[in-house]
């Protein structure tokens, strides 16, 4: 017997709304229909209705779970454009920021996926260390989610002395926690039975689908933004995390091994962080040009193109988020798997529907 | 009933047009750290279990019926929560093309809750202040749905017909 | 600054993605501007860190052939530029006619500068007797 169910847009295990149409055959997913546009605001046509510095605003809101990284790279494309060398100072506090938002990120995602196995102390344990994370960045730029620290031509906000010893001290928090909890959610049994070989994804599939950031990586795609050695990436020295295992489980074991790998980064950056001004001043708008600067964000890489004519207003802001690109490989998983398996799959690449649909 | 209700009220989550912040935030207050269980609120996914609706972001063509739908489905009394400013008034999307406006465009809004996005406390304060206006709602409280008009904007017709051959997928 | 690598045109525009598609090159995205005269469209593809670009200068009113049955990933974008500026994108894999993601009474083409095409007209409905 063959039917449709629609999965979503209000589903329990989704904290936003995509509908997924999945045609099943008995228990099984023949195909998957995505059905976007439940939370498409318009947002890149308001991009070219603003000023080029509202902007860098405009799209820390693009998405709520990497703001920083988002404004982080508009600003970087329109210091290419303007020609503004950064301060070295500034560069590491960017290095700073989007680590911490990767380690929020990775420890929401991984929380929600336990959530979407069914293994709720785990997901209340996750949150309870990235509330450590939460506090690192209250406590230096003075907000939780929207840090709007980041600003065109470097950064507004300093880390004093006290604030880095604050940080370090959290970050010592969650290493205790992290070797806690992820023996569990990456050795336990029942674990391991939602998570191994569900959600395959090979590499060839990966690479001709377009995937990127935990799920190329999960399938053996040694591919991240951060060795191009944007920001201070290149003098801190880093390796991509990589697994074999293309299913799930792989996936996972990446978030996890880039989790204590952002906690480095962090102490690294915080260790070596120059003495510098914060930001250098421009004057006028950014000339005419086209500019494509691309970032690694918690999901994958991200994309902006720009387009100026000269004037205080875009001519045209694109955005290309991870999630965006990672649905074909999702609806790539989906096909020929069980129906309860269906939860666990689509938070193993952990979405961002409203990246997606902007 | 209505003091039981009070005591333990059920939340449901309906993520509008948000850009996942307010979300966040509000699955923040369920966890340890906020621990919204301590004043009996329990998050619940289906909307007929629910007393209280959580809505964030602001509405948008295609999910409008949506949040009609999820509410319409929950029993009376009900109080809606809308968090952020996308949710009273559209915030900074406001003037984008695809956005209506506020959650209080489609349903009836009980509270308010300033901030982009509104940290956890205020939000705890916010669903704590719509249980209180629940636990004074009668059973039978008539919903009086907003008569507010809603710009629609129906495109020219298109000059060429699409392709023939193509799959209509809709 | 963005470099396009090659202009290529409608005819020859498959064979030359085709072509780099075997030398693992991995497709990013594609971009619509609307130029007024006609819509520039953006081809991205990256190796090993390195953007290449192919342009396409299309005209107003032409069709767009759709790549998708060579390379997948492409479909989402490609039916998101068809609701975005109004291009016909012919030979999609799967067509959502306009409506990916603008529902059917959401403004449409929103990003399409053609005079008189862009100008809408506007209703209004009650919500309060909707069902």
């Amino acid at each position: 017997m063959s039917m449709v169910i629609p999965f979503g847009p209000q589903h329990p295990v989704l904290p936003e709304p995509i509908q997924l149409r999945l045609s099943l055959q008995e228990e099984r997913v023949t195909s998957a229909l995505p059905v976007l546009g439940y939370i498409h605001r318009g947002l890149e046509k308001l991009a070219e209705e603003k000023d080029f510095q509202q902007d860098a605003y405009l799209v820390e809101r693009v998405c709520g779970i990497c703001s920083f990284i988002h404004s982080m790279c508009y600003c970087q494309g329109i210091e290419e454009l303007m020609d503004l060398k950064v301060p070295p100072r500034a560069q590491y506090l960017r290095v700073v920021w989007s680590e911490l938002h990767r380690m929020h990120s990775h420890l929401l995602a991984t929380g929600l996926l336990a959530d979407a196995f069914g293994f709720e102390n785990l997901f209340m344990q996750l949150w309870r260390t990235r509330e450590h994370v939460m506090d690192a960045m209250e406590y230096t730029t003075g907000a939780r989610i929207m840090l709007g620290s980041c600003c065109i031509g470097g950064v507004r906000k300093d880390i004093n002395e006290e604030q880095k010893k604050f940080v370090l001290d959290k970050l010592n928090t969650v290493e205790k926690d992290l070797k806690v909890l992820l023996p569990v959610l990456l050795e336990d049994y029942s674990v391991k039975k939602r998570l191994v070989g569900i959600g395959m994804l090979d590499q060839l599939t990966a690479r001709e689908r377009g995937a990127v950031g935990p799920t190329a990586r999960g399938s053996g795609l040694a591919m991240d933004h951060r060795m191009t050695g944007y920001c201070a990436y290149g003098e801190l020295g880093f390796e991509p995390v990589v697994e074999n295992g293309c299913d799930s489980y792989a996936r996972t074991q990446v978030r996890a091994g880039e989790l204590l790998q952002s906690i480095d980064l962090v102490r690294r950056a915080l260790d070596r962080l120059p003495d510098s001004e914060l930001k250098v001043p421009f004057k006028g708008n950014p000339p005419a040009g086209e500019v494509v600067i691309r970032a690694e964000q918690p999901r994958g890489e991200v994309f902006y193109f720009l387009k100026s004519s000269g004037k205080d207003k875009l001519d045209r802001l694109r955005v290309r988020t991870p999630t965006f690109a990672n649905l074909s490989p999702l609806l790539a998983m989906l096909t020929g798997c069980t129906l309860p398996d269906v939860a666990v799959i689509i938070l193993s690449v952990d979405p961002c529907v409203s990246c997606t649909e902007r | 009933m209505t003091k039981a209700t009070a005591k333990s009220p059920w939340v449901v989550h309906f993520n509008c047009n948000s850009c996942n912040g307010c979300d966040i935030e509000f699955l923040a207050c369920l966890t340890p750290m906020y621990d919204a269980e301590r004043f009996g609120v329990v998050h619940v996914g289906n909307p007929k279990h629910a007393d209280v609706l959580v809505v964030t972001g602001s509405v948008n063509h295609r999910n409008r019926r949506v949040l009609k739908n999820v509410y319409d489905q929950m029993p009376s009394p009900k109080v809606v929560v809308a968090l952020g400013v996308c949710g009273a008034t559209g915030g900074i999307f406001a003037d984008c093309y695809n956005v209506l406006g506020g959650a209080d465009q489609v349903i009836p809004v009980d509270v308010l809750v300033p901030g982009c996005p509104p940290r956890p406390e205020a939000i705890l304060d916010g669903i704590l202040k719509g249980v209180e206006i629940l636990a004074r709602k009668k059973i039978d409280t008539e919903v009086v749905p907003p008569e507010k008009t809603i710009k629609i904007v129906r495109p020219e017709p298109k000059p060429e017909p699409a392709d023939e051959s193509a799959k209509a997928v809709s | 600054m963005m470099t396009v690598n090659e202009v290529i045109t409608i005819d020859n525009m498959i064979e030359k993605i085709a072509s780099l598609l075997p030398r693992h090159y991995r497709f990013v995205t594609m971009t619509a501007v609307d130029v007024d005269t006609h819509f520039d469209l953006y081809y991205h593809f990256d190796l090993d860190y390195e953007l290449t670009t192919l342009l396409l200068k299309l005209d107003k009113g032409a069709k767009l052939p759709s790549i998708s049955g060579i390379c997948p990933p492409a479909l989402v974008v490609e039916n998101e530029i068809q609701d975005l500026f109004g291009i016909v994108v012919s030979g999609l894999n799967l067509d959502y006619r306009d409506h990916f993601l603008l529902a059917t009474d959401a403004p449409a083409r929103p990003f399409c500068r053609v005079p008189g095409v862009s100008v809408s007209i506007v209703e209004t409905e009650k919500t309060g007797g909707e069902k």
